[in-house]
């Protein structure tokens, strides 16, 4: 038991969630991050869906690290991939389906994140299932943490609801001058959100400063 | 489709629907790739290339294979679409890539680097999932795609608008690499700034009357 939580298995889940975070340090992943944040509730779920994704894949792609030749392995993994998207995306059509129109194209977009490519050809077609597995779930987990910030802010400044719920949109707020910022739910506003992330956690972080 | 509505579409596809700055896809090897001109320009190329041939191809197999009632009557394959439309690409990007290898060493050299980066560069696959939203759409839609002509023009746009994006992005990093940024914004951050400046000022097209 001791052996299944070492120090290095731990830090495969735990350093994406901060340090090597695969949105803002790793720049993973990025063109979904920023499409589907309009909202909480479909980022929640995208972010949900990357993680079991990102979790299985390298578990999967773990397995068969042995086997498969090199010349080839892009489209082994990218197999692989496209059929747990296909799976998940079949499941969220079945019991969510408001989601996943509102998601569109993005689920299917899951199978070229980078983050996938990323994590089977850093980690998984090196290590076993096990620490493969903790190092799925914990990037997954990563992107879903910064999709759920940028989507927070959005959507309570851009709508002024949080899930849909109001929040700032009654008139004692509005006479007083606040008016919901339209722009917030524009996709360029995402980008400056992420910039914000970005320096305020390479503002606490020295390390990752570039040069 | 006549001509006019063509030209419409190719207008769209490059600055409406820009594939960087309204849709963000293939963010990843666009922040990866513009730190300068040049490189830019070979994947602009690269990725225009790729799409013109993989989204006429994807057309047909949702068309002709896929579609509600394609091949036999009552039959919805399209669930099947992720894995084929990724299979179509990953393949005929390592073809590509040998083609050019074999009859252009001189463009493969610059080019190689990039080609397989594209397989897994979400602008191609995206396109390819869009064309397939349009296809569903009436017929009076300017998005719509009714035959493999406009799935080449749309591809074309999208590959073009793209390359506007990134070429136009390297430039502005080029010249940024000289002004003294605070140190933890620098890098990362003021790009993903730059980005969405330019985004903002893309957002103008979409008043477009076309």
């Amino acid at each position: 038991m001791s052996e299944l939580f070492s120090k290095k298995n731990k830090e495969a889940f735990t350093l994406p969630l901060s340090k090597d975070n695969p949105v803002t340090v790793q720049v993973l992943g990025i063109c979904s991050a920023l499409a589907v944040t309009a909202q909480l509730e479909p980022a929640i779920v995208m972010g949900l869906a990357v993680t079991i994704i990102v979790a299985f894949s390298n578990v999967i792609i773990s397995l068969m690290r042995n086997t498969i030749p090199t010349r080839i392995r892009i489209i082994v993994q990218l197999v692989v991939v496209a059929a747990l998207v296909t799976i998940v995306n079949q499941v969220l059509k079945a019991f969510a389906y408001n989601v996943a129109q509102a998601l569109s194209v993005y689920v299917g977009l899951i199978i070229t994140n980078c983050i996938l490519m990323g994590r089977l050809e850093a980690f998984a077609m090196t290590n076993k299932p096990w620490p493969s597995f903790l190092d799925g779930l914990g990037n997954g987990l990563g992107y879903a943490k910064i999709l759920v910030i940028v989507a927070f802010f959005r959507e309570l400044l851009g709508s002024g609801t949080i899930f849909g719920v109001n929040i700032l949109n009654y008139e004692c707020v509005k006479n007083a001058g606040y008016m919901n910022n339209g722009m917030m739910l524009m996709p360029a506003m995402a980008l400056i959100v992420v910039a914000c992330i970005v320096w305020w956690q390479r503002a606490h972080n020295k390390d990752l400063q570039e040069k | 489709m006549e001509n006019a509505s063509l030209l419409t579409l190719f207008v769209r596809s490059v600055f409406v629907d820009n594939m960087i700055f309204a849709l963000f896809l293939g963010m990843c090897s666009y922040l990866a790739v513009s730190k300068s001109v040049k490189t830019a320009l070979g994947l602009g190329i690269a990725v225009i290339f790729v799409l013109a041939v993989t989204l006429p191809i994807n057309y047909l197999l949702q068309t002709k294979v896929l579609g509600p009632g394609a091949i036999v009557e009552g039959v919805d394959l399209s669930f099947l679409s992720f894995i084929l439309f990724i299979a179509v690409i990953a393949g005929i990007v390592q073809l590509v890539e040998m083609f050019i290898e074999k009859f252009s060493p001189a463009l493969y050299s610059q080019l190689g680097i990039f080609l397989p980066l594209i397989a897994v560069n979400c602008a191609i696959m995206g396109g390819s999932l869009f064309m397939q939203q349009r296809i569903g759409l009436a017929a009076d839609d300017p998005k719509f795609l009714g035959s493999i002509v406009d799935a080449l023009v749309y591809a074309l746009g999208s590959g073009l608008g793209w390359l506007i994006a990134i070429v136009s992005f390297a430039a502005i990093r080029e010249k940024m690499a000289y002004s003294n940024v605070p140190a933890a914004l620098k890098g990362l951050g003021i790009a993903f700034i730059t980005v969405g400046l330019m985004a903002m000022s893309f957002m103008c097209f979409s008043g477009l009357k076309l």
